[in-house]
């Protein structure tokens, strides 16, 4: 099976992907993580304000048979949280790294990024 | 999310039809079984509302013959088996002594053979097929009767839902809608010999059939070309939860008694005589139960999962045994043991999700009862 990840993309391994504009960063998890868990029903998201930190849990997605961490890949406060995707968190697989975005969060420092994978990385790893 | 091969997994006859649909398999009581196809919800859905079909034949299968079969497994279930008339099934559990559910069984009574020896087919759950046996070979007389175990040589399917009647019918000479609820009969599908019940595990009306690998393997095939969903055992676990049928190893297991786990109605402690896990059985009627299996709705849709703890007025009072969102109604649904006080219709309690705590209620089991559903089982 093969999916697309965005070259413009940053990935971490648990399947969160980062995107990064000037200090904004807009996280949200990968087609190949949409895949793994089936039908998504629910996600968990922190709230408009709340602080984030680069390698902490900041939420959770629920499938039908599973649940799994959300990590963030970067340090920063949300400044929006995509309530569409919370309220019908079924869509989320209908376009990952577009509609389906979940968070975006004003960084601290955008250089924290350079730590997470590039898109060939990423693919390398999870599609062998 | 591993991908990894587990070469020493058991395989189904189906394994190579079922990876040709594209299934998605996971490690399941030793066997490398299909967790989906489609996906959960479309195979759940495909169940409640036309039919779906799901390879079960890594479930174990025991073939026993003898004079006193019947009086002989008497004494190893809590259940009244002399009752069964021929073509007539009654599910149990097997007990230890301190009345812990072994594991949970389908007994189908095949009645006499022209020389007066009784037969009977007992179906088991997969991972506890070896114990099963062991338990079986040690506890019944087998200079009397013959046990023969047939697990790995036969096929089963299950095909459930509304339509399954429809699309199985074709196959067999009988007419299928003269089998009851938990029926069965002995018969041939595709020339060859076959066993079918109207049992199931969905809470759905449906069929499992029995047959040898080759056949097992052509009907799946034409039932699957007729438009038959092919169900993996996700959806499986969804369907049996909304139905509240309990899972081995999840919501019963050797330290829960059938008392406890709300399995009472296959407790026949005034027509029976005695049977391994009697005497602790009626000390439990007699004073009382400490704890019960409750079904329990989520307010929200915060979704309660096995070994999660259960709360009341901030404490932990018991812990889930199974939780998912429940297709069919929208919201999640669970199963867990609180204490009995706690364990009342409208009682309302916690679950701790995460750190937080949830709301939740006691409610009636099953959570979903179906309208094409035949009779009790």
């Amino acid at each position: 099976m093969s999916f697309e990840y965005p070259e413009d993309l940053r990935y971490l391994d648990t399947h969160e992907y980062v995107r990064l504009e000037g200090e904004i960063a807009t996280i949200g998890i990968t087609a190949f993580a949409v895949d793994q868990l089936g039908d998504i029903v629910f996600l968990e998201l922190p709230e408009v304000g709340d602080a984030v930190n680069k390698g902490d849990t900041f939420g959770s997605v629920e499938s039908v048979k599973a649940v799994e961490d959300l990590n963030s890949p970067v340090t920063g406060t949300v400044i929006e949280r995509n309530d569409g995707m919370v309220e019908s968190p079924e869509l989320v697989g209908e376009d990952p790294y577009g509609e389906g975005w979940l968070l975006k969060v004003r960084v601290n420092d955008p250089d924290e990024i350079n730590d997470a994978m590039t898109a060939s990385e990423y693919s390398s790893q999870v599609e062998g | 999310m591993a991908n990894q091969v587990d070469t020493n997994l058991l395989r189904t006859p189906l394994y190579p039809l079922i990876q040709d649909l594209k299934a998605r398999f996971t490690s399941f009581g030793g066997w490398d079984m299909p967790v989906q196809f489609s996906g959960i919800t479309t195979e759940h859905m495909a169940v409640r509302n036309a039919a779906g079909i799901f390879d079960i034949s890594h479930m174990g299968k025991f073939i026993l013959q003898g004079k006193n079969l019947v009086e002989e497994l008497q004494k190893l279930v809590p259940s009244d088996l002399q009752r069964l008339q021929l073509g007539q099934a009654q599910y149990t559990v097997l007990l230890n002594q301190q009345a812990g559910i072994i594991d949970d069984i389908i007994f189908y009574y095949q009645g006499e053979t022209e020389t007066g020896e009784q037969r009977g087919l007992v179906i088991v759950n997969a991972a506890t097929t070896d114990k099963d046996k062991a338990w079986f070979l040690e506890h019944l007389d087998t200079s009397n009767l013959n046990f023969q175990d047939i697990s790995r040589e036969k096929v089963l399917i299950a095909i459930q839902g509304p339509e399954a009647l429809n699309y199985l019918q074709p196959f067999v000479a009988e007419e299928l809608a003269s089998i009851k609820a938990f029926g069965h009969l002995e018969t041939t599908i595709l020339a060859q010999p076959a066993f079918i019940a109207r049992t199931g595990y969905t809470g759905e009306d449906g069929f499992e059939v029995m047959v040898d690998a080759e056949c097992g393997i052509q009907l799946w095939q034409k039932l699957v070309d007729a438009g038959v969903t092919p169900c993996g055992l996700g959806a499986r676990d969804t369907l049996r939860l909304e139905a509240a049928m309990a899972l081995y190893g999840q919501d019963i297991d050797d330290t829960t008694t059938p008392l406890e786990a709300g399995l009472g109605w296959l407790v026949h402690l005034d027509s029976k005589g005695d049977f391994i896990g009697k005497s602790l059985l009626e000390q439990q009627k007699a004073l009382g139960l400490s704890r019960r299996l409750v079904g329990l709705q989520m307010s929200g849709r915060n979704i309660a999962r096995h070994g999660y703890p259960i709360l009341s007025e901030g404490k932990v009072v018991g812990e889930v045994s199974s939780g998912t969102l429940s297709p069919t109604l929208g919201y999640p649904v669970a199963l867990g043991y609180v204490p009995a006080n706690l364990a009342n219709i409208g009682q309302e309690l916690a679950v701790e999700i995460r750190g937080k705590s949830y709301p939740a209620v006691v409610v009636k089991r099953p959570f979903y009862r179906s309208p094409s559903r035949l009779g009790k089982g």
